[in-house]
This record gives C-alpha cells, sequence and structure tokens, in this order.
C-alpha cells in the first residue's frame, strides 16, 4: 500500500494555505475598489489605446486602412462595454456608443462604474479560472475512467487506481463551484452580465431585448437548479463507482460486480454528454450572454480531456517513481502520452473550427468575441497556440520520447499551462475586460487548487490497493508491450 | 547459382513463427524472406531488418502538398481571378490564410498517404499484372512460411526448424 508522505502532505497544505491567504488578501484589496481607481483605468487604457489605433489607422495602404479602422471602432467599444449591449444596435445604448466621440458626463460615470465592476471582478475571476480548470480537470479524468471501463480497455487497468485517485479532487471542488455559483447569483460578484438587474425588465435602462428573449434558460433558478443537477450526477458517480471498484477488489463473483460497474458507467458518459455540454453553455458561454457557438461544449471538452490526461501521466510517473505502482512499464506512459499528443491536435481542429467559421461569416454578433481576444489579449490568445499544439506536436511526434518520463513531463506541463491560458482567455475577456493581468489573485487561486489537487488525490490513492485486483483485465495490463519500444528497467526478453 | 537450394518452414500461428525467427536468428542462420497472411508486431525487429524509412519520405510528400496547397490556392484565389472571400475583399493570401488552412491540410495529407501509398508499392516491387512472389498460396490464408537459404547444411537445418513448431518443412530449389 502506498503511503501518503509527510513531505508531499505539508507540501500540498503548505500551498493550500498560501493560495488561501493570497485570495484572502486579493478580494479584500479587490473590495476597496473605488470609482477613483476606474477612472484611473480608464485613463491609462485610453492614452495607450488611442494612440496605438490612431497611429495604425494612418497608414496610407487602402487595404490595411479598412481593417484598421475596424480595430479602432472596436477599441471604443471594448472600453465602454464589452459585455453590455454594444452590438445591438437598435437600442438607445448602441447609438450612444456610435457616437462616441461625444461623451456624456453621465455616460462617462456609467462607463466607470462598468469599470469598477471588472476590478471588482478581477479576483473573482482569477478565483474562477482556476476553479473551473481544477473541476473540469477531474470532471474528465472520471470521464477518461468511465470509458475504460465501457470500452473494457486492457492497457490502462494498472492505472485505474491513479484515475481514481484524482477524481477524489472532484467533492471539494463541485462544493466551492456551487458557492461561487450562488455568490454570482445573489449579486455579490459580477461574473455574468445577464443577472445583473434590470436586465430582463423592459421598463428598466439596462433592459436587454437579446437576453430577454434568452430567458427561458438564462433565469437565476434555473440556472442554479441545472448546476446542482450536474454536480450531483457527477459526484454520485464517483461515489459509487469508487465503492463498486474497491468492492470488485475483493469480490470474487463471477464478474457480476465488474458488470455493474460496467452497467453505471454507461449510464453516466450517456448523462455526462448532455451535462458536459450544458455545463459549458452556463459556466462559460453565459458569461458572454450575447455570444453563442454551437461547438462550443466539445471546445472546452476538447481543452479539459487532453489536461485531465496530462494529470493522469503526472500522477503516473510521480507514483511509479515512487514504486508504488506495481506492474506499470513504459508502454503504459507511451499510451497516456499518445492520448496527449493526439488531443492536442483534437483542441487545435476545435480551437481553429470556431475561429475560422466566425471569421467567414463576419457577423457583428459572432466576432466580438475575437475582436475582444485579439484586442486586448494578443499575447496570451495566440500564444496558448504555441503552448498547446506547436509545442506539443515537436515534442511529442517521436515515438521514442513519449515513453520517456523526462519529455512527457516537459511536454505536460507546457500543455497544463497552455489550457491554463485557454480558460483564462475564455473567461477574462468577458468578465474583467481590459483590466486583466497576471499576479498575486491568479498565482493565489492556482497556488490553492494545486494543493487541494494533491491532497485530495494522494489521500484517496492511500486508501485503497492500488491494483485493481479483481480485474478481468488486470493480466492484459501487465504484460502490454507497444511492439515498437523498449522499455527500460527489464530485460527486452520480457516480451511474453 | 551457388545457394538455388532453400528451405521453407511453414507456421500456423504468429507468435509460435516469432519465437522460431528469434531462434534461427540466435543460431546465426541467414532469414532470407518471411511469408505472412497479416502483418506481425515485432517481426521485422526479431529478423534485424532495418527500420523502414517510408516515415521520413511521408514527410517530405506532406511538405510537398503544402508547399502545392499553397501555391494552388494563391495561383487561383489571388493571381488569376481575385476573389472577395468571406466580404473581405483584401486580395491578399496572408490575411484570407484561414480560408485556405483546410486546402492546405487536406492536400498535405493528400499527398503523403498517395505518394506514401506508390512508393511502398514500387519499393516492394508490387505493380498492376505482376505475378505473385509468394511460393505457397497458402501464405495467404493461414500460414506463415520462413524461407532460408541452404548452404550444405540441409540436416542442421531441418532439424532446428523442427524443434521450432514448424508444421511442414520442404527444400525447394529456388530458380
Amino acid at each position: 500500500m502506498y503511503q501518503f508522505s509527510g513531505r508531499l502532505k505539508t507540501f500540498s497544505l503548505a500551498l493550500i494555505v498560501l493560495g488561501f491567504v493570497g485570495l484572502a488578501y486579493s478580494f479584500y484589496n479587490g473590495s476597496q475598489k473605488t470609482l477613483e481607481d476606474a477612472k484611473h483605468a480608464i485613463e491609462a487604457a485610453s492614452n495607450d489605446a488611442h494612440g496605438g489605433g490612431h497611429g495604425e489607422a494612418a497608414t496610407p495602404h487602402e487595404a490595411e486602412a479598412s481593417h484598421d479602422s475596424h480595430v479602432v471602432k472596436t477599441d471604443n467599444e471594448a472600453h465602454a462595454a464589452m459585455i453590455h449591449a454594444s452590438e445591438d444596435k437598435d437600442t438607445s445604448h448602441g447609438d450612444a456608443h456610435a457616437s462616441s466621440e461625444a461623451h456624456g458626463t453621465s455616460h462617462d460615470d456609467e462607463h466607470a462604474t462598468h469599470v469598477l465592476h471588472q476590478l471588482q471582478n478581477r479576483p473573482w475571476s482569477a478565483f474562477y479560472v482556476a476553479l473551473f480548470f481544477s473541476l473540469g480537470l477531474t470532471l474528465l479524468v472520471l470521464t477518461f475512467y468511465a470509458i475504460q471501463r465501457v470500452a473494457q480497455v486492457g492497457w490502462s487497468v494498472v492505472i485505474l487506481r491513479v484515475m481514481e485517485a484524482i477524481t477524489a479532487n472532484l467533492l471539494p471542488v463541485s462544493i466551492i463551484m456551487i458557492l461561487v455559483l450562488a455568490a454570482s447569483v445573489m449579486h455579490i460578484n459580477h461574473l455574468f452580465p445577464w443577472m445583473a438587474e434590470g436586465v430582463f425588465d423592459p421598463e428598466s435602462d439596462k433592459y436587454d431585448a437579446i437576453i430577454d428573449g434568452k430567458s427561458i434558460w438564462m433565469n437565476a433558478t434555473g440556472f442554479m437548479l441545472r448546476s446542482i443537477a450536474y454536480l450531483v450526477i457527477w459526484n454520485a458517480y464517483r461515489f459509487l463507482i469508487r465503492k463498486g471498484s474497491i468492492k470488485e477488489d475483493t469480490a470474487n463473483d463471477g464478474n457480476k460486480t465488474y458488470k455493474k460497474n460496467y452497467n453505471m458507467s454507461v449510464i453516466f458518459l450517456f448523462l455526462f454528454m448532455i451535462t458536459e455540454s450544458m455545463m459549458s453553455w452556463d459556466w462559460i458561454m453565459g458569461l458572454d450572454p450575447h455570444w453563442f457557438s454551437t461547438l462550443f461544449g466539445w471546445y472546452v471538452l476538447a481543452t479539459l480531456l487532453v489536461s485531465a490526461l496530462t494529470v493522469i501521466a503526472f500522477v503516473t510517473i510521480y507514483l511509479r517513481s515512487k514504486n508504488a505502482l506495481p506492474g506499470i512499464n513504459d508502454s503504459h506512459i507511451h499510451d497516456l502520452a499518445k492520448f496527449m499528443f493526439g488531443f492536442s491536435v483534437f483542441w487545435t481542429y476545435l480551437w481553429f473550427a470556431q475561429f475560422m467559421l466566425i471569421w467567414y461569416a463576419d457577423i457583428p454578433e459572432e466576432t466580438t468575441y475575437f475582436v475582444a481576444r485579439f484586442t486586448e489579449y494578443k499575447l496570451p490568445f495566440l500564444g496558448m497556440v504555441v503552448m498547446n499544439f506547436v509545442f506539443p506536436i515537436l515534442l511529442l511526434i517521436n515515438s521514442d520520447f513519449k515513453s520517456r518520463p523526462w519529455f512527457v513531463f516537459i511536454g505536460g506541463t507546457v500543455i497544463l499551462m497552455g489550457h491554463y491560458v485557454d480558460v483564462f482567455v475564455m473567461v477574462m475577456p468577458s468578465t474583467v475586460g481590459a483590466q486583466w493581468s497576471f499576479g498575486i489573485p491568479e498565482l493565489s487561486a492556482i497556488f490553492f487548487f494545486i494543493g487541494l489537487f494533491i491532497y485530495t488525490t494522494f489521500s484517496a490513492f492511500a486508501k485503497a490497493n492500488p491494483i485493481t485486483k479483481g480485474n478481468p483485465f488486470l493480466k492484459e495490463s501487465e504484460h502490454f508491450h507497444y511492439y515498437n519500444i523498449e522499455h527500460t528497467g527489464e530485460g527486452s526478453g520480457d516480451h511474453h | 547459382m551457388e545457394s538455388s537450394k532453400v528451405i521453407h518452414a511453414f507456421y500456423t500461428d504468429d507468435e509460435v513463427l516469432l519465437d522460431a525467427v528469434k531462434t534461427v536468428k540466435a543460431a546465426h542462420h541467414h532469414i532470407e524472406e518471411v511469408f505472412c497472411p497479416f502483418p506481425v508486431h515485432g517481426l521485422d525487429k526479431a529478423m534485424g531488418l532495418a527500420p523502414t524509412r517510408l516515415a521520413i519520405t511521408a514527410f517530405l510528400y506532406g511538405i510537398t502538398g503544402l508547399a502545392f496547397a499553397i501555391w494552388m490556392t494563391n495561383y487561383m484565389m489571388i493571381d488569376d481571378w481575385p476573389q472577395d472571400i468571406g466580404g473581405k475583399p483584401s486580395f491578399s493570401w496572408v490575411e484570407n490564410m484561414p480560408a485556405f488552412v483546410p486546402i492546405m491540410f487536406e492536400l498535405t495529407v493528400f499527398f503523403a498517404a498517395h505518394l506514401m501509398v506508390i512508393t511502398f508499392y514500387m519499393r516492394s516491387r508490387i505493380w498492376p499484372f505482376k505475378d505473385a512472389e509468394n511460393p505457397d498460396p497458402r501464405t495467404t490464408d493461414d500460414h506463415f512460411l520462413m524461407e532460408i537459404p541452404v548452404h550444405n547444411n540441409e540436416a542442421e537445418l531441418t532439424s532446428l526448424l523442427s524443434e521450432t513448431g514448424a508444421v511442414e518443412i520442404n527444400v525447394v530449389d529456388k530458380h
């Protein structure tokens, strides 16, 4: 049995405490922001962007000029309200933006309040990005685990317990998620613009016809009920399958328990595919309530899936180096790295598919999403393509590299950072807009959730037999040997 | 011809064949060829064959396809008959690049796949109307055949092969 070492436990608790202190500081700091800070931020931003925009627009090139005027226009919009109804040309609000040269005082104040909300949102967003990433990748580990059971996969049986241990992280992050979403519904934070007061009230000057048209889906009650339903379904499966899996070790009942676990996993996968898409609409796409993309659920799935596989590989490599995983060999690492490689390509495919269709059609209410990301988030938005596609492709395309722990570790680190940036760029433009940065709030949130992850994962791994003894495919997994690689630490004659 | 005599050893199981190949190699005999009804993983390594260079040609063909796609889209959509793509009349290949990515991808795959298959056929000396080279039709069904040239050691080879689980051993004159 594996022992959760004192050093690792101290390390994870230290990360949690460090993250907690940093978060407390950031939340306090965020709550102290005033309208004055917001006005300072607007001034600084408009100096930057206007200078740049005009400089570019002055280029004599005909084709470039039309392109650039587009950028300048959207810059103005971005200051005023990326989230507000800037693309809704029919409302008086939209007209005010069109004639944004004449800034009235009331408009200035409204703008400042908006930026103030963005400044106050920053600690919440920083926390939300790390929270969603942690919850999502844990969920996808659970899904990958369910796939192993449903497909009756042979090779992965020796690392099933690793995946199970990681899913222990699901319960705490689910509870935190519910608390954060409840705080949003109760107007404690301003993450979801459609939750603002007056959006559904035709009398209010904040009335938004587009969002009102979606009120069947976008209403606080339905949102909370759905969110709770998703989390309850996922956690229920996690609880039942963990119990069933441990029972399987000693059941010895002609695979009856094994088949029961199989049936449970089939039901979970069916429910997962529905809840995952809906979860991505509610928790991420709802941050941009005007915008929609039909493949968004898949896109979020790809991000979380490749991160989940990387995390499985990391925990496997760590536990193997501690000799805590009997029966594992280089071929298992090789297979995990193949999945990391393959799903990196899959992610890029969806990223590009979503971008290209919107770019091609060029419909204003769709392009706002990418305009915000290409203007204020250019470096993270394009940088993540290098981190999530170019780097893993170049590093992991070699068959030999995929079984070397060091290469998998380096590639995986870049993949995880890249997909954190991906979630960051999904969330931040809508919640904090131009007021983004990467500092204490973001780092503290990352530390907090890494600490929580390490603590829950390794204490869960120490509680059960590291091998699922009762699994009928255990032998196949122990003898697994991909024909094209040489195993380290054993004679090459151990093939059969 | 000095070495015109060969031994044909038949096997009915790929695992038995793989072990037999290892035994024969360990006894320092040259294996001329192994005929199989389906690919056997690890056989090339056991026979001591050099790794295939097909992957390198595939990479080069892919690059060729990519270059061809870039030239083709530029010629068709920008040079020869300038097109307004998606309401963005920039008439610049770089600015319209997202629209060409699927074409670049498809032609890269198309060139790599087709030329790689053709290369494989040429390298394996397979072309239309060519007579089959396999010495026994059973190797297209359920038998594996190992061909070993004989250098006045027929008895020694026969006894070695029968120990490895061969179901049939024939000595034939190769012309």
